[in-house]
């Protein structure tokens, strides 16, 4: 680590890929890990916590279809607690992997090749986690589907101005389309692993998910075009999901909520929240499979200086919030603003700041911004940030609005943390299955990355 | 009707349709006596009857969230099925009963009718019209002809009807511990009775509490005419001894005092709670008053002398917080015609209020409260008099009590004999004195120790008192028997039954007549009987009918009398017990929601919150905000309470207006015996109360016993200015008459035009209706009156404390308390809120599903069928007026529920939001109707949401605003009309008009 | 021993260039039903062996507008046509309301269209062919280069077109039976 680290120093960009690797010895040591190697202790360590908290999400979800909601801290007139919190926090996390693989391949930043793939898985299994707590948040679950448009003997339909149909289609829409996009994405290396894999079920798996690719030039023609406009449309995407979903609170009349800021923040909130996660996943990765030719320090850094980018522009938002609560004039807005900093929940806010803007100001150190342990544990801070925003703007809004009377506090229970820490153990358990049978690095991506992959004009 | 219909029916209001009440009472009517019980375990071993079982109890059975959770055992009701299970069918009464007219007297399924009848609170009847669908009684109504009622009602009368369903009624006679019957009761107590008869009667003790029914007087009295040597004691923990004992100070004989407050330009309050129920004649007071609080009108004014904040006091002119033993000096003063210089009472207070009542003279009155020392009652007596209000706005009658005697004396001598041993029959009628009679007396332990060879206890519940009884015969509800009582103004209303007695209950009237060895004789023959004495003649059948239709007997209304004044009160040594001002006093008080502890086992006068501190499930030790800063107290610290020696320990309660070194405890609670809601509630503080001060003790000491309590207030913070110290948020806009009359638009500010929208609005006035309502916040006095009725009406359910605490509480109409200004003394506003129905409803803008729309007349409709609980509408109420199923609240399994709720409104389920309709049934039965006869709905009053029907100050109006003339739509166009937040524009359709008060202009109140 | 049928004859190569440039010399030599196989896209190779028409673009053209317009009417019949209400006061016909299912629709169609739309030109999935047959075509997903003249081609023969691979100085030659 450290000579890298020094290399780093005097040259501004570290390579995306360490010199020396030719299209045998990328494709050998990425599909290794998932045909050859043997399965690590700490992959079934890992696999078996995440699986442990899964089955603790599950239950407590059924003890929840079985009682009802009231398991939880909510009342009036907090409705809303922990689930659309953990919903806000998942979605926006899962707007790196799309954005990485969509955003950046317009933006022809090659260096994403090595980290898309595992982005995008993460963004998968975060906006299923997230798609979980739309569902179960509802008083009866089991009539959610009338969130769809599907004809019926009522004759009666969704009601279209309602800001919770709009993140219906917007979450759905994003959920398919990064599937796609992953998917067709795998489909070459799938090919590669067909090809490769000894055993025979392996081959018949791989082989049918493979879909008969071979590579030949006219394929490889449409599959680029197609794989562009995939990540044209997925941009607008990515960028429309979390607005959507900010447009839950910003179409409210509650004060905190009806305000025009939100998109433009909730998306840079997202992409915050997303690259911690990135890191916090890929730090122990590319330890854990010695990866670290493929995901060297310039990946680290560049997804340090996003960080840092997107956390400004969050820190504006909050900026522009309190200021309008004095600006406005408005007696609710001025009120929530007072109450975010000397209310019940001010300690909240204050952390809030702390780990959104005051902390991650430690990336502007380079050495720090190449240095793993650091980077995992500013990203941490951010994610937990991140989810004290949420709590922030869910709940400490609608605790105190306009009728003194009707003002209340929200605890959670012990089911909402059982529900939240379960979804935790979900996505782990994923991301865990996803490295251990799919490779995890875009294999032909990385082979375009190799010299010899220039085609010499004659 | 044939036979599937009748089939159908009978499942609607039986339980477990395997096993009903008809079959199991087969199965039980061959068996009586002793085998009655044993034949029904071995019933509970049969295979239907477990299957029944397990039906009703898995619910909640094994609660997580909210174990041993009061609404737990709401619903754990179902378990109580052993004997609900049997009692889920109704019979009407057997005995003729007359309609009040509205409909067609007969029954047309699905048509409710109405009957005229009175239910009874310490003697004192109140009229009441009940509803009853297919012969169950699921709604009381005021009685709008009586003058008594004039329609309104109040809180105890509008429960009654969940009293009467309560499935933990005693449900059957019982001796030793053993259920037994009638017939053995009858027969035993044969022997005891003939003993007596030797001895004239003289070991036979009857204690009954305040009984004002004729019928039952008369009874006794022949009773006593048989055994001359018997006693009859009476005795209420509520009595009105010192009211008995002022007026005899006074006049030399017992008299009851009436007031005429639509006459009366100034009022005085000595402490008196006149407009809250419980009251003698509230309901009628709170209509006068209101009546004269209409700033358009010659207004009248309101000095009130409080010891402890109450919703009468809030609405004064002029407050004065002042400790209770203090108020006499005031009486004293004003007994000397002002003469007196009012030495260290506080001049700018009374000067002006002497003044107002020498300029009023005739045209004042003073209202004393009944726990006031009998020498106040009677300076006040002399006070009126001097002011020559006699005759004008004060009025004097004969006692509505039938038995008007010292009480408290009464029950001393009762236990002195039972401890002397001269008891052998002790029949207890109604009450719990073992739970209630002064500390002092030590009455319980009188009666379990001493050497009483029978000891019968009548009652609706099995209670603490029965516990020490061999025999406790189980009530009849005053809904399901027949009786007669007096209102407060004396007229006499026949009670009539709405259905035959749930559990076979006997009244009253019966046992007593059972007492006179007549054990076969009907509650309908006796009272009949009587009234046939008291009107011979061959047209008794119409004299009869026409009583029961109209719910009052023509001509028993106590003709005014004016007593002489023997007396001369100003004279009169003081009585309270000279308290020198730094020794702690204590206030015993009725409870505002559950009376003298009566009422503990009503899930719905439980959840009421109580009008100053919105608690509910609780009592707790009201102190003043100085003494709580000097003690270092904080709300829901525990302390420790001591008064002579004897101590309770009870939570801490900080009340804004409560004058200082001195708390108020409430009554009724910590019952041991209520039943599976009121066991265990709240803090019994009967154990302070003793005959020397049944109301009023000095010399109590308060330390902090450590630890906390959690209280259940349904509104936390009770002021309109924030913490950020901005100006009050202006959602009860109050002025001065003066200012008013200076600027009558001054509630109209900040209110948006109605072209103020970015699109086009719907056009309403295409329609025929557009319902609206508008909410007088002058008339409003907080008597929770609204509360009571929408959760009769609207089928609300229970919650319990655990889930009230977490702000889960369901009421639909909630009415908010403010306090303004002066901690020591604020201003305090009531303000009803039921749902706005905006036109442009930001609920409805955000139902993903369209559960919650808008109707072409302008109802803000709430979809259960459709709704899938996202709960995003109630976020986006800036009222907060919606209530959500967080768990499954209702019972469903407790078949008396499903007897009382009301048919024409559907049960909510769990994960559903619902919220005030504006009465939606009421609506389309009214439409219904109309078109029947192709008009349009009047505006004649018949159309009545349940809170304006009930709403004793009339002050909520509900009704079309697409007619101009409607009444509603005239309040609307008042000057002191607004809307609620309406700077939102959210166009609520229902409107406040604003609060004007009427303070001496040259007294600047003090309070800001 | 029975001969199968003949699907092409394969060349191998060792790098995209070599490939690219083979590919380009057989399509100068008036080959016309060629392809060729590499482990990853190659910019060049396209129109090295003279394909140039690509259709996928317009396909999810067409998808995007069908989803757009779908997704407004949707909403529109809904809310004016098929159960007009009240809600919160509201036009019927809220369309700012409506542009954002419109949009979602529009990427969801587009990008659903893209994709398959792509699979159904390439012909996939298709589990079996032929070049399978080349053992040594395995290769094709890790680091070799492959280019087949296949026997439909006019001037297809076994001996002409082997003797013409070979000029082009590939790794190793095989025919690809069918």
């Amino acid at each position: 680590m450290a000579d890298h680290t020094e290399d780093v120093i005097e040259n501004r960009s570290a390579p995306v890929i360490e010199p020396g690797h030719t299209f045998g010895s990328v494709t050998d040591k990425i599909s290794s890990i998932v045909l050859t190697r043997p399965t690590s202790t700490g992959w079934f360590i890992g696999f078996g916590v995440g699986f442990l908290l899964t089955m603790m999400m599950l239950f407590a979800i059924g003890y929840l279809v079985v009682k009802g909601t009231g398991i939880w801290g909510i009342t009036i007139p907090i409705g809303w607690g922990f689930a659309i919190v953990n919903f806000v926090w998942w979605i926006g996390i899962g707007h790196a992997g799309t954005l990485i693989s969509a955003i950046l391949l317009l933006l022809r930043q090659s260096w994403r090749n090595s980290i898309n793939r595992f982005a995008e898985a993460m963004t998968l299994f975060a906006v299923s986690a997230a798609g979980i707590f739309p569902l179960i948040h509802t008083g009866r679950p089991w009539l959610a589907y009338w969130m769809f448009p599907y004809p019926n003997t009522m004759n009666y339909w969704p009601q279209f101005r309602s800001p919770l149909i709009w993140d219906v289609f917007a979450v759905s829409t994003y959920f398919t389309i990064s599937l796609l996009f992953w998917f067709i994405g795998l489909v070459p290396d799938l090919a590669t692993l067909r090809d490769r894999s000894t055993n025979r079920v392996a081959q018949i798996i791989y082989g049918m998910l493979a879909l008969g690719w071979r590579g030949s030039a006219r394929h490889w023609h449409r599959y680029e075009s197609a794989y562009l406009l995939l990540a044209g449309l997925a941009t607008p995407l990515v960028l429309s999901v979390h607005t959507v979903v900010s447009f839950d609170f910003a179409i409210g009349i509650v004060p905190g909520w009806h305000t025009t800021i939100f998109p433009p923040y909730f998306v840079a909130g997202a992409i915050y929240s997303g690259f911690a996660m990135v890191l916090m996943l890929a730090i122990p990765i590319r330890k854990l499979y010695s990866l670290e030719d493929f995901i060297t320090d310039r990946h680290l850094q560049n997804s340090a200086k996003v960080m840092l980018a997107t956390g400004w522009i969050v820190a504006y938002g909050y900026g522009i919030e309190a200021f309008m609560g004095w600006y406005s004039g408005n007696r609710n807005d001025a009120f929530l603003l007072w109450n975010r900093l000397h209310g019940p929940y001010a300690p909240l806010y204050w952390s809030l700041l702390i780990c959104n803007i005051g902390i991650p100001q430690v990336l502007w150190i380079r050495k720090l911004r190449t240095c793993p342990i650091g980077l995992f544990l500013v990203s941490l801070v951010i994610l937990i940030g991140m989810w004290l925003e949420r709590f922030v703007i869910v709940v400490m809004s609608l605790h105190r609005d306009f009728l003194t009377s009707s003002w209340g506090m929200y605890y959670p229970t012990r089911w909402d943390w059982m529900t939240y820490i379960g979804t935790i153990g979900m996505f782990l358990t994923a991301m865990f299955l996803f490295v251990r049978i799919l490779p995890m690095i875009s294999i032909f991506e990385m082979r375009t990355l190799l010299p010899e992959a220039e085609v010499k004009p004659e | 009707m044939d036979y599937a219909n009748q089939k159908k029916k009978a499942e609607d209001v039986c339980p477990g349709k395997k096993l009903d009440r008809a079959t199991v009472e087969a199965q039980l009517a061959q068996t009586k006596g002793p085998e009655y019980w044993r034949s029904l375990e071995e019933l509970a071993g049969t295979p239907e009857f477990q299957e029944m079982l397990h039906r009703e109890f898995p619910k909640g059975a094994s609660e997580w969230v909210d174990s041993f959770s009061r609404r737990g055992f709401l619903q754990l009701m179902g378990a109580s099925l052993a004997m609900a299970g049997m009692t889920g069918c109704t019979k009407l009464p057997l005995e003729p009963i007359v309609p009040y007219v509205k409909q067609p007297e007969e029954v047309v399924p699905g048509r409710p009718m109405f009957y005229a009848t009175a239910t009874t609170l310490s003697g004192y009847a109140s009229p009441v019209l009940v509803e009853s669908h297919l012969g169950r009684p699921t709604k009381i109504e005021g009685n709008d002809k009586h003058p008594a009622s004039l329609g309104g009602t109040d809180i105890f009368a509008q429960a009654s009807i969940l009293g009467m369903y309560d499935p933990d009624r005693s449900q059957t006679i019982i001796k030793r511990g053993d259920v037994n019957s009638w017939a053995q009761f009858v027969k035993e107590i044969k022997g005891p009775l003939a003993v007596q008869k030797g001895l004239g009667g003289a070991g036979i003790r009857i204690l009954t509490p305040t009984i004002s029914s004729p019928t039952l007087a008369d009874q006794l009295r022949a009773f006593l005419k048989v055994y001359p040597q018997a006693k009859w004691h009476v005795y209420e923990p509520v009595n009105r001894d010192n009211v008995l004992e002022g007026a005899k100070l006074a006049f030399g004989q017992p008299v009851e005092t009436r007031y005429e407050l639509s006459k009366a330009d100034v009022i005085v309050s000595l402490d008196a709670d006149f407009l809250y129920a419980g009251f003698p004649g509230n309901t009628r007071y709170i209509r006068d008053f209101a009546k004269r609080r209409n700033p358009d009108a010659p207004m009248s004014r309101f000095y009130a002398i409080e010891s402890t904040p109450t919703s009468t006091g809030a609405k004064a002119d002029h407050r004065l917080p002042m400790r209770a033993s203090a108020v006499e000096r005031v009486a004293r003063v004003l007994g000397a015609n002002g003469k007196e210089a009012f030495s260290s009472l506080s001049e700018s207070f009374f000067e002006p209020m002497i003044g107002d009542l020498q300029s009023q003279r005739g045209s004042s009155v003073v209202v004393v409260g009944d726990h006031q020392s009998p020498v106040v009652h009677a300076l006040a007596h002399l006070v009126n008099e001097q002011l020559g209000n006699i005759g004008q706005t004060v009025f004097y009658t004969d006692p509505v009590d039938a038995n008007p005697v010292n009480q408290t004396e009464s029950l001393r001598d009762l236990v002195a004999d039972m401890r002397s041993g001269k008891v052998d029959l002790l029949v207890i009628m109604g009450g719990n004195p073992a739970y209630d009679a002064p500390a002092d007396l030590g009455f319980a332990d009188a009666l379990k120790s001493s050497n009483i060879s029978l000891r019968i206890h009548h009652g609706l519940y099995q209670n603490e008192t029965s516990e020490y009884c061999h025999w406790h015969v189980n009530e009849s509800h005053s809904l399901e028997a027949w009786s007669d009582g007096r209102a407060y103004d004396g007229t006499v209303s026949i009670v009539q039954p709405l259905i035959a007695p749930l559990y076979n209950g006997k009244s009253a009237h019966e046992l007593v007549s059972a007492l006179l060895g007549i054990g076969d004789a009907t509650g309908f023959d006796i009272v009949r009987a009587y009234w046939q004495k008291q009107h011979p003649g061959a047209d008794f059948e119409a004299f009869w009918r026409k009583s029961l239709h109209d719910g009052w007997v023509e001509g028993t209304t106590y003709s005014e009398k004016t007593p002489i004044r023997t007396a001369t009160p100003e004279k009169a040594t003081n009585t309270t017990p000279p308290s020198d001002s730094n020794s702690l006093e204590i206030n015993f008080r009725r409870d505002p929601s559950i009376y003298d502890g009566q009422f503990a086992n009503n899930g719905w006068l439980q959840e009421l919150p109580k009008p100053m501190t919105k608690l509910t499930w609780d009592n707790a030790v009201l102190v003043g905000p100085k003494m709580a800063v000097r003690e270092h107290l904080a709300t829901e610290d525990m302390v420790t309470l001591e008064l002579g020696g004897r101590k309770i320990t009870a939570p801490v309660w900080i009340q804004a207006g409560h004058p200082d070194n001195s708390v108020t405890v409430y009554l009724g609670y910590g019952r041991t015996r209520a039943g599976r809601v009121g066991t265990g509630a709240g803090f019994d503080v009967y154990p302070l109360r003793t005959t020397s001060a049944l109301w009023i003790a000095s010399g109590g000491k308060l330390s902090k016993a450590g630890g906390t309590y959690k209280l259940a207030s349904t509104q936390g913070y009770q002021t309109m200015d924030t913490p950020d110290g901005a100006p009050p948020r202006p959602l009860v806009r109050e002025a001065s008459l003066e200012e008013y009359r200076k600027e009558p638009k001054f509630a109209q500010e900040g209110q948006p035009p109605k072209e103020l929208t970015l699109y086009p609005g719907y056009d309403y006035a295409k329609q025929d209706y557009a319902w609206g309502m508008a909410i007088d916040l002058n008339a409003c006095v907080g008597c929770n009156n609204c509360i009571i009725a929408c959760q009769s009406e609207n089928n609300i359910a229970v919650v319990g404390k655990e889930q009230v605490v977490l702000g889960r509480h369901m009421h639909w109409l909630r009415v908010d308390a403010y306090y303004q200004g002066d901690r020591d003394n604020p201003k305090a506003f009531f303000q009803p809120v039921p749902c706005m129905q905006c036109e442009n409803a930001p609920c409805e803008l955000v139902c993903p599903v369209g559960a919650t729309v808008h109707s072409s007349e302008g109802l803000n409709d709430m979809i259960y069928n459709r709704c899938i609980g996202t709960r995003y509408c109630s976020n986006n109420c800036p009222y907060k007026v919606r209530r959500f199923n967080f768990l499954l609240f209702q019972d469903w399994t407790t078949s008396q529920y499903k007897m009382m709720r009301n048919p024409d409104v559907s049960v909510r389920s769990r994960g559903v939001m619902e919220k005030c309709t504006y009465c939606v049934q009421r609506i389309n039965e009214r439409r219904i109707d109309a078109e029947r006869a192709d008009e349009k709905i009047k505006d004649d009053g018949t159309l009545q949401t349940a809170c304006q029907q009930s709403c004793p100050a009339g002050a909520i109006i509900f009704g079309n605003i697409n007619d101009p003339n409607s009444r509603v739509s005239k309040l609307k166009a008042q000057d002191r009309n607004y809307g609620l937040l309406a700077d939102l524009n959210t166009r609520p359709r229902t409107t406040y008009l604003a609060e004007i008060r009427n303070p001496k202009p040259e007294l600047t109140p003090e309070r800001g | 021993m029975k001969t199968t049928p003949i699907y092409g004859m394969m060349a191998e190569f060792d790098s995209a260039s070599d490939l690219v440039a083979a590919a380009r010399k057989t399509n100068e030599a008036g080959y016309k039903k060629i392809d060729a196989y590499s482990p990853f896209p190659v910019e060049e190779l396209a129109e090295a062996i003279g394909f140039h028409k690509n259709g996928v673009p317009l396909v999810t053209l067409i998808g995007a507008l069908i989803g757009g317009l779908c997704g407004y009417f949707m909403q529109y019949w809904f809310a004016v046509d098929s159960y007009p209400i009240n809600v919160g006061g509201r036009p019927y016909h809220s369309w700012p309301a409506f542009i954002v299912v419109t949009f979602e629709m529009t990427i969801l169609f587009g990008g659903i269209a893209a994709v398959f739309g792509m699979l159904a030109l390439n012909g996939l999935p298709m589990p079996y062919h032929p070049v399978f047959n080349v053992p040594r075509f395995a290769m094709a997903s890790k680091d070799r280069f492959f280019l087949i003249v296949f026997s439909t081609d006019p001037k297809y023969s076994p001996t002409g077109t082997r003797q013409f691979l070979e000029s082009l100085g590939p790794r190793s030659i095989s025919e690809v039976p069918s």
